[in-house]
């Protein structure tokens, strides 16, 4: 009796988890989408501990102990965090998650061992278990290092990684499957051997991946662990893990896909990390072009007294933390009546949404945040551009130079509004490490420093007008 | 191809039930706006903590003087917990933010 009951909570449990990313998808319900999840998760794991098993030693001392310092370990992250490094943290999270599902894996292949081996089944889901979930620890692990800027790119990859990194796949599936076989006697240490290829495998995977294609890599990541998360579920014929894994996997895999689709790429495409090495031509005569600097003072009287002013943040400002300072000089604006909003595009930032988190964070309105196609159809009608510490996603190329690596993607036109402004801190070209034109226009003046102190100059000048 | 054969006849339910919540999975982020990737990306990371469950059926399960399967066990339930606790706290700030304008 109580088993059933508790069946069914497993079931209003996965369905918890459905309507809640459900609600994530509206601003308004968003939260209480997460609100939803985090209860059904609660309720599942409550389950979970007073579920009957037979002659179950329990252990609860063990469990609760163990809840009680994840649980701090995880609250306190969360709450230290800042909102600059929230994909890290993420990622963080993520890989634990990975990591977690490695060492139930382990624990069962060893007791498969010791109690005379498993079927083939049992072996194909502990093993996909260890190594989904060992890759995505690794991988998890220097995707966080790479955004915390931990780690430069070129101290980890070599020439031929690429071939590495396949030939290595190769013989981790290929120790996998012969591990597989080998279901009557189960050796732990070819076992802990897998899960060595594995962690090996999860860094190299990552190692050549540009640190701009991070968010893509989190979310691709993301839905591994999920996949180990079900694979795990399998083992203990448990279906809130099964759905909830395979529900992420999915989620994930199609998240991942969006992130790509914004930056016209394919996965492929970013995995092998060919982004830098490709495209030349478009590093033709910059020698006789000249940039144009403007002044603070010329460019508060510009912004002041136009009619419809657009902020264009990239990662300069996330860096900068010049959110606030941004809001600060927006409400100065707004107060002289001047129409200001903001251009977001899709993956400016780290991740999809970050700008978004960051200037909600700021205060500033939600309506004010036009995505990508809305930005465009006012950007003709706008006075001023104000360019803060984006690059690539502003880069005329990406419409007119088809030998440029990033032709083909969708880019903000910043080029159709009356005058451009570009707030940046010294000339180095941006992730896609291509130059860009959009510096060398008619139109756009330069203003060189860090986002923040040039914002704040900004606001000084605006105040003294 | 018998092995084949038999693994479907026998996972029928399962093969429906996997298929279906992959659709489902597409289908509920596809809606989603850009705007709350980030948090989504979060949420969906949060739920992937699942695997504490198995984490905590394992200890449950485990002999009390088995110290390996104790040990990692619970190394498996910190690191779970670490994953939940975060992931849902992480994305209650993020959407916190988005509530306060208004």
């Amino acid at each position: 009796m109580l088993s059933t009951i508790l069946d069914i909570t497993y079931l209003l449990s996965a369905l918890g988890f459905v309507l809640g990313m459900q609600r994530l998808s509206s601003p308004d319900t968003a939260r209480r989408g997460n609100l939803l999840a985090t209860v059904a998760m609660s309720v599942a794991i409550l389950a979970t501990l007073i579920y009957p098993f037979e002659n179950a030693p329990n252990n609860y001392l063990w469990i609760i102990l163990s809840m009680i310092v994840g649980g701090a370990i995880g609250w306190i992250a969360a709450f230290r965090v800042q909102m600059t490094q929230m994909p890290q943290m993420v990622s963080i999270f993520n890989g634990l998650g990975g990591a977690c599902a490695v060492a139930l894996a382990m624990v069962e292949l060893v007791l498969a061992g010791q109690q005379g081996g498993a079927t083939y089944g049992q072996m194909a889901i502990l093993l996909s278990a260890l190594l989904i979930g060992g890759v995505s620890f690794s991988g998890s692990l220097l995707a966080y290092a790479k955004l915390e800027g931990r780690v430069k790119d070129a101290n980890i990859t070599f020439n031929g990684h690429n071939i590495f990194n396949l030939v290595l796949l190769a013989a981790t599936l290929g120790l996998a499957v012969w591990l597989g076989m080998q279901a009557d006697t189960v050796p732990t240490g070819l076992a802990i051997g897998l899960m060595v290829l594995s962690l090996v495998y999860g860094f190299s995977f990552v190692a050549p991946i540009g640190g701009a294609d991070m968010p893509v890599v989190i979310s691709l990541l993301n839905s591994f662990t999920g996949l180990s998360a079900a694979a795990a579920g399998l083992i203990y014929g448990n279906q809130i893990m099964l759905i909830g894994g395979i529900f992420v996997g999915a989620s994930g895999t199609i998240l991942t896909v969006l992130m790509c689709q914004a930056m016209n790429r394919s996965l492929l495409n970013v995995l092998i990390g060919s982004f830098s090495s490709a495209g030349g031509s478009t590093q033709k005569g910059q020698g006789d072009q000249v940039v144009k600097e403007i002044t603070y003072t010329d460019m508060a009287i510009q912004m002041y007294y136009a009619k419809r002013v657009v902020f264009v943040p990239g990662y300069g400002l996330a860096v900068a933390q010049a959110q606030k300072m941004c809001k600060e000089l927006d409400d100065l604006l707004s107060e002289n009546n001047v129409e200001v909003f903001y251009g977001i595009h899709p993956v400016a930032g780290r991740m999809p949404g970050h700008m978004n988190v960051l200037l909600a964070e700021a205060d500033v309105p939600y309506p004010k945040l036009l995505d990508l196609e809305e930005a465009n159809d006012k950007l003709g009608d706008t006075d001023l551009a104000v360019i803060i510490g984006a690059n690539d996603v502003v880069n005329p190329s990406a419409e007119d130079d088809p030998g440029s690596s990033i032709y083909g993607m969708p880019v903000l036109q910043v080029w159709e509004a009356k005058n451009v402004v570009v707030l940046k801190r010294s000339m180095r070209p941006g992730y896609a490490g291509i130059q860009n034109p959009l510096f060398f226009h008619t139109k756009t003046k330069m203003l060189f420093g860090d986002a923040k102190a040039s914002l704040q100059e900004l606001v000084t000048a605006v105040k003294s007008l | 191809m018998d092995l084949i054969i038999e693994f479907f006849q026998n996972n029928l339910l399962l093969i429906y039930l996997l298929l279906f919540t992959i659709i489902l999975g597409f289908e509920v982020i596809s809606k989603v706006p850009t705007v709350l990737h980030t948090p989504l990306m979060s949420g969906a990371n949060a739920i992937s903590g699942v695997v504490i469950i198995g984490a905590i059926i394992l200890v449950r399960q485990a002999a009390a003087e088995d110290y390996f399967s104790l040990g990692i066990g619970c190394l498996g339930i910190i690191l779970g917990m670490i994953n939940v606790v975060g992931g849902f706290a992480v994305t209650d700030r993020m959407l916190e933010m988005f509530k306060k304008r208004k």
